[in-house]
């Protein structure tokens, strides 16, 4: 290792660093095609026809001149495999086509209520509760923190069952709120929002407090607003978590298609293909999925990143 | 509510009064957040715990008369006792919850085995380059790794189960490459239940046929030859979506963490002429010690409790070879009737859960203190 003699590294590159460089480079390149790849080719086969993505699944442009077309000469739907003639095909939204018919917009509609509710459910209980444990003296103060955090280490499989009976004897089986209600408050934002208000500094409350402003006028005036960027990580996790989520809405909505979630409807859809999946709307469905959460995060990457790192800093 | 006394003695009261004012706003702020833990968290905890010891069917209304009846610990017998003598001499054959137990155990125990070492390793590698000064459009590479992490564990099912087929987008990019790997040999991903570990074997001649008498020995419900399978090939493929899917994750929190390490620290050991691998042995390895503690126990928690994936992809199969206990907790629960019995289940991922953690956390600190 020759580069250690140099004091100032930065200074000229010997060859083994040169060499480093190079196979640095070339790790994180192939790892980078690995990870987005998958969606590129996801996206290219949404737009093909069922023919075209199960033979050519490779191609990723739709690029004239066209071959095959997606129906044969009579006007019908060419069967999966028949592609004789060419190797190219017709972007078409068949794929979207299908899956809409399948009532992906309903769940969409679902999908986008549960996590709209969920999130403010948090940004509102999580940061009350993450206040009254960083700043209120309350007696059991402590054992409720450790309560709450000791809840992060249960799986969620653990309360599966329970979970199911309460809300069964609640009547909120195969409900909007019986989603909701459960996941309203969750311990990894009380968390976050409890390490935030601690980090700032206490006067400008001890000010609004002195000018005889009642502790709930003060947090959603003074408080709340000074911890806007704590809520943006909080409510992309949030928004993200609740999107995302499959087990939960597994066990509350299964019995009522009118309320599946995207997750649902995607997996439920694959039981009922069987072993005749029709890939291009599967593949459609996944990209419509998807989507809504690519634009959030390109948009407010900068904060998912951070919150991330924030929660690892602190474990 | 306290102002003649405010009067009598002013000072002292009001800040009685003020401690209870803030105490009773306290709890006016938890109380939404104290509420739903209760229902939704605390209250279940004791109702699995209650119910493990039950024979409830999940289906005649739990508090109906006669609904259930106390069984004791006959549950977390059936799953982990094999074939046994009770007191009174009467012997007790193995079941076969017993035996699918052990084998979602198992199918279990090789994923975690194989996926949180992986990822870990993989993401701090990535997290070291991308840290490394030279490298441009790191907001690029952190962008990349990160993406697939926000996407549902459904879609990435799908998108994987997608290229795996058997004429798929992976067996044919492979064939495309190797002349001799065509449709005739093309691995079955998702519908192959023979152990890697068991393939591997017979490429070195070794089967269970002349292994010797050993791999026949039964412990646990399954022979010694069953236990060394290895994960499935299916499995193998739940594994690589796993690692794929949460490389970005953990290398975000190993790149936070590294860059928080002063830059004073590397230089000091530069002028001492320590080189770049001692360097990130001795230096960059332990201060990451508690962040790698993090990683390792979010990968072992989200390991042991593999379901969606298993539940959109395979369903326990081929041959049972990816039943995991999450799953086999849902299947017990929910398509067998046995609720009891998928609530014992579940309390033992638990204890095997919080098991790991706590033997990871005294593995950790006891290496940190060398």
């Amino acid at each position: 290792m020759t580069a250690s003699t140099t004091t100032a590294p930065h200074e000229r590159r010997s060859p083994l660093m040169t060499a480093l460089t190079v196979v640095g480079w070339t790790v994180l390149i192939v790892f980078a095609a690995l990870e987005i790849f998958p969606f590129v080719f996801t996206v290219a086969n949404s737009f093909k026809c069922l023919p075209a993505v199960q033979s050519y699944p490779r191609s990723i442009i739709p690029v004239p001149p066209f071959g095959v077309e997606c129906k044969t000469e009579t006007g019908a739907a060419r069967s999966p495999g028949d592609v004789s003639g060419a190797v190219t095909f017709n972007p078409t939204l068949e794929g979207y086509e299908e899956i809409a018919d399948a009532n992906l917009p309903r769940w969409l509609y679902n999908t986008a209520i549960f996590a709209v509710a969920i999130t403010i459910g948090h940004l509102i209980f999580d940061s009350l509760a993450g206040y009254a444990l960083a700043r209120l003296k309350f007696p059991g103060n402590r054992l409720v923190f450790y309560t709450i955090l000791g809840t992060m280490m249960v799986p969620a499989i653990v309360l599966l069952i329970p979970r199911f009976i309460i809300l069964k004897e609640l009547s909120m089986l195969n409900t909007y709120q019986g989603l909701i209600v459960p996941l309203a408050v969750d311990a990894f934002g009380i968390f976050l929002m409890k390490q935030f208000f601690e980090s700032i500094p206490n006067e400008i409350e001890e000010a609004a407090m002195v000018d005889g402003a009642n502790r709930l006028t003060m947090f959603f005036r003074v408080v709340l607003p000074m911890a806007t960027p704590a809520l943006t990580a909080l409510a992309i996790f949030s928004f993200q978590g609740a999107w995302n989520d499959f087990l939960m809405p597994l066990l509350i909505l299964s019995g009522d298609s009118d309320l599946w979630t995207l997750t649902l409807g995607l997996s439920f859809l694959r039981g009922a293909y069987g072993e005749t999946l029709r890939w291009h709307a599967f593949l459609a469905g996944s990209v419509l999925t998807t989507l809504p959460l690519a634009l959030i995060f390109f948009y407010f990457q900068r904060y998912f990143v951070e919150g991330v790192s924030y929660s690892g800093l602190k474990g | 509510m306290a102002q003649p006394q405010v009067l009598a003695r002013p000072k002292v009261t009001t800040m009685a009064a003020k401690r209870r004012q803030e105490a009773l706003t306290g709890y006016m702020f938890m109380a939404p957040a104290l509420v739903i833990f209760l229902v939704f968290l605390i209250i279940p905890i004791g109702a699995a715990v209650y119910l493990s010891f039950t024979d409830w069917n999940g289906i005649t209304p739990v508090f109906d008369e006669g609904a259930y009846q106390q069984v004791g610990l006959d549950n977390y017998r059936d799953l982990l006792l094999g074939e046994h003598t009770e007191d009174d001499g009467r012997v007790v054959k193995a079941t076969t919850r017993q035996r699918d137990f052990f084998i979602s155990l198992k199918n279990t125990t090789y994923y975690v085995l194989g996926v949180v070492p992986t990822q870990t390793l993989l993401a701090l590698i990535l997290a070291v380059i991308v840290n490394q000064r030279w490298l441009k459009a790191k907001g690029f590479f952190r962008t990349a790794f990160y993406f697939p992490s926000i996407t549902s564990s459904v879609v990435i099912s799908i998108i994987f189960m997608w290229m795996f087929t058997r004429g798929g987008l992976i067996n044919t990019t492979i064939g495309a490459v190797f002349s001799g790997y065509d449709s005739g040999s093309f691995v079955n991903w998702l519908d192959d239940p023979r152990g890697v570990i068991h393939i591997i074997l017979e490429q070195f001649g070794v089967t269970r046929a002349n292994v010797g008498d050993w791999a026949s020995n039964r412990s646990l419900g399954l022979t010694t030859w069953e236990w060394l399978s290895g994960p499935s090939v299916t499995m193998l493929t739940i594994m690589i979506l796993n690692t794929w899917t949460t490389i970005g994750t953990m290398m975000v929190i190993f790149l936070a963490a590294l860059q928080n390490i002063p830059s004073s620290v590397y230089e000091a050991a530069a002028i001492d002429g320590a080189n770049a691998w001692r360097i990130f042995r001795q230096i960059t390895v332990p201060l990451l010690r508690p962040t790698t503690f993090f990683v390792v126990t979010l990968g072992l928690i989200g390991c042991f409790q593999v379901f969606d994936q298993i539940y959109v992809i395979s369903s326990g199969g081929p041959a049972k070879t990816t039943l995991t206990v999450a799953y086999m907790v849902y299947q017990n629960g929910f398509n067998r009737s046995a609720m009891g019995l998928a609530a014992a289940t579940a309390i033992i991922l638990f204890v095997i859960i919080f098991a790991f953690t706590l033997l990871q956390r005294l593995f950790v600190s006891e290496r940190a203190n060398v």
